[in-house]
């Protein structure tokens, strides 16, 4: 289980607070925060928190960096943005995210090449969230593609088949699951798939707990890797547990506390 | 056509642990360092094949008469006295002596602390090479006998055994305080070597110190079992589990010179071959099948024993060389 931490969003009101008050100490907290937690790498996303987003990002970057060494996500929709922060992030960057669209996935391919970044593509075309699991594949299966033809190595690119939330997307869930066993099989080894988790819950009551079962469904499903909030013990415990149960892990009787000492 | 390149590559590797001090900044002597690999055992190709797998020549404090005939026929005239037995076992050009306090057990002997270090405390002065010092295996009397040993050994960097699941806090606090490396044993069980790590962690002690004994088994005796407990064990420490990246000891002369394959006469088994043959190949064989297993330090008993291991490793890291260009 590959874990990116989602906290610093400037969605959250303390993160967005500190982005516009320049706040380092209160990112840098909730950074340190995540690691101490397990997160892998940690997601950057400025959100609606600043009108100057490519500068905000930045400033993101270089105040988390003052304190981890972590690989950093860069979570936005705008080429713009990506093609300024990602050369200029010290340290391994993941470019998060691009479409799987044919002249989108080569532009991003060629600049995480070139940057030594990794990519997280979206299974989304022009025509939006797929409403099946079969068109998730299908673009998959393009994304793994082009990936492949631009020299990208397989563990550093990352299929997303978007997750949506179940309250206005009731079959998504399942159709997710569905794609992800099959995109498992697009090559061998499988190329790595990966959720933003708390998206399945967006809207919704009882959130974490809709969130810790869909993550342990989608482990056995065939995920690797994981947007979360890594600070949520109880998803934590499911994730490692589901780990555990799938013979990822060795049990011993400690088996959460040892889980935790990985790469602490 | 390049064939394609399927090798593993692994994120972590078995940790590097160094016993005995060096000479100069008033060191022992000699000093050995084992682990590193990063690779299945001996697939160079995958990874850094580590340091080269130590031998340890095993003594006793006493008690020795009990040993196999064809042992005594190496060690008889010093089997009574340790300090002159390791002197013996130093000339075979191993890389550790292992001391074993047989003599403080209950039912051989029941030697007190004080003997026991007196022991430990001749064969420091009487040999340059690092030392592993082992109880003898009942918790009650290893938690007197080993914090008074370690307290002697005190700056040695000794590798001292060892901590159980049941019995670890004692001798995790005098080897923190002495400063010694532990052996963590486990009865030949996976998820209780992962426990006992995380317990001398949890008690203070560095994960980085430790060397894991899983329990070993001769040829014949259950070795594939261990085999499979070292294979994954090795597996997941290189995958990034913590508590599997510890090296392995294993403590191959006792459990080889317990089969009746080893010991018994040409008389009580007729039709096995002569008996000085038989022992050393035994053991020869049983450790160089842990070799293949991934064993990082083999304690051994025979000359001939230990000539042959040494002759197979010589031979692993050259092949092992030779994957690597």
């Amino acid at each position: 289980m590959y874990i990116i931490g989602e906290r610093i969003n400037g969605m959250f009101k303390d993160v967005r607070r500190a982005i516009v008050e320049k706040d380092k100490q209160a990112i840098q907290n909730v950074a340190l925060a995540q690691v101490k937690a397990n997160a892998q790498v940690l997601d950057l996303n400025v959100g609606p928190a600043s009108d100057k987003p490519i500068e905000a990002m930045m400033w993101l970057v270089n105040t988390v960096r003052e304190v981890t060494d972590v690989p950093l996500s860069i979570d936005s929709p705008k080429w713009e943005l990506q093609k300024e922060v990602v050369p200029n992030v010290p340290g391994h960057a993941i470019i998060n995210s691009c479409k799987a669209d044919e002249a989108e996935l080569e532009r991003y391919v060629a600049l995480a090449v070139e940057k030594n970044a990794s990519l997280i593509a979206l299974t989304i075309d022009e025509k939006g969230v797929p409403s099946d699991a079969e068109k998730r594949v299908e673009l998959g299966a393009l994304i793994t593609t082009k990936a492949m033809e631009g020299g990208l190595p397989m563990d550093r690119f990352f299929i997303d088949p978007i997750i949506i939330p179940v309250n206005a997307a009731p079959a998504a869930p399942a159709n997710v699951l569905n794609a992800l066993q099959q995109l498992r099989l697009l090559s061998s080894p499988p190329p790595r798939l990966l959720l933003g988790l708390s998206n399945v819950s967006q809207g919704c009551n009882e959130r974490r707990l809709i969130n810790r079962t869909y993550l342990v469904m989608a482990l056995t499903a065939g995920m690797d890797s994981v947007i979360l909030d890594p600070l949520d013990t109880e998803l934590m415990n499911a994730g490692i547990t589901t780990e555990l149960l799938l013979q990822k892990t060795i049990y011993c009787d400690s088996f959460l506390e040892a889980y935790r000492m990985r790469g602490a | 056509m390049k064939a394609k390149d399927t090798a593993q590559r692994w994120s972590a590797a078995v940790n590097r642990v160094t016993i005995g001090t060096a000479s100069g900044n008033g060191g022992h002597g000699k000093s050995v360092t084992i682990g590193g690999a990063k690779c299945i055992p001996w697939m160079a190709y995958e990874g850094e094949r580590g340091n080269r797998p130590a031998i340890a020549v095993e003594i006793w404090d006493s008690g020795g008469a009990s040993w196999a005939e064809e042992l005594k026929k190496q060690y008889g005239d010093v089997i009574d006295n340790p300090v002159a037995w390791a002197k013996r076992a130093a000339e075979l050009g191993p890389d550790l002596i292992c001391l074993r306090l047989m003599g403080t057990h209950p039912d051989r002997g029941d030697r007190g602390a004080d003997d026991a270090a007196k022991v430990l405390e001749g064969v420091l002065s009487a040999i340059d090479l690092p030392l592993i010092v082992w109880g003898c295996g009942v918790e009650e009397k290893d938690n007197t006998v080993l914090p008074r040993c370690s307290e002697v050994a005190k700056g040695k960097n000794c590798l001292f055994g060892t901590v159980t699941e049941k019995n670890y806090r004692t001798l995790v606090a005098a080897c923190l305080a002495d400063g010694h490396k532990l052996i963590a044993e486990s009865p030949l069980d996976i998820n209780i070597a992962k426990q006992v790590n995380i317990l001398a962690h949890d008690a203070g002690y560095p994960l980085e110190n430790i060397v894991m004994y899983p329990t070993s088994a001769a040829m014949g005796y259950g070795f594939e079992y261990v085999y499979s407990i070292m294979e994954r064990a090795r597996i997941a420490g290189l995958g990034g589990d913590p508590l599997l990246q510890q090296p392995v000891l294993c403590d191959v002369g006792r459990e080889a010179w317990s089969a009746k394959e080893a010991q018994a006469s040409e008389d009580a088994l007729p039709g096995f071959g002569p008996a000085e043959e038989r022992g050393f190949l035994w053991e020869g064989l049983t450790a160089t099948n842990y070799l293949q297993a991934g064993a990082d330090l083999l304690v051994l008993r025979h000359p001939r024993a230990i000539a042959l291991v040494r002759k197979a490793i010589d031979r692993l890291v050259a092949e092992a060389a030779a994957m690597t260009g």
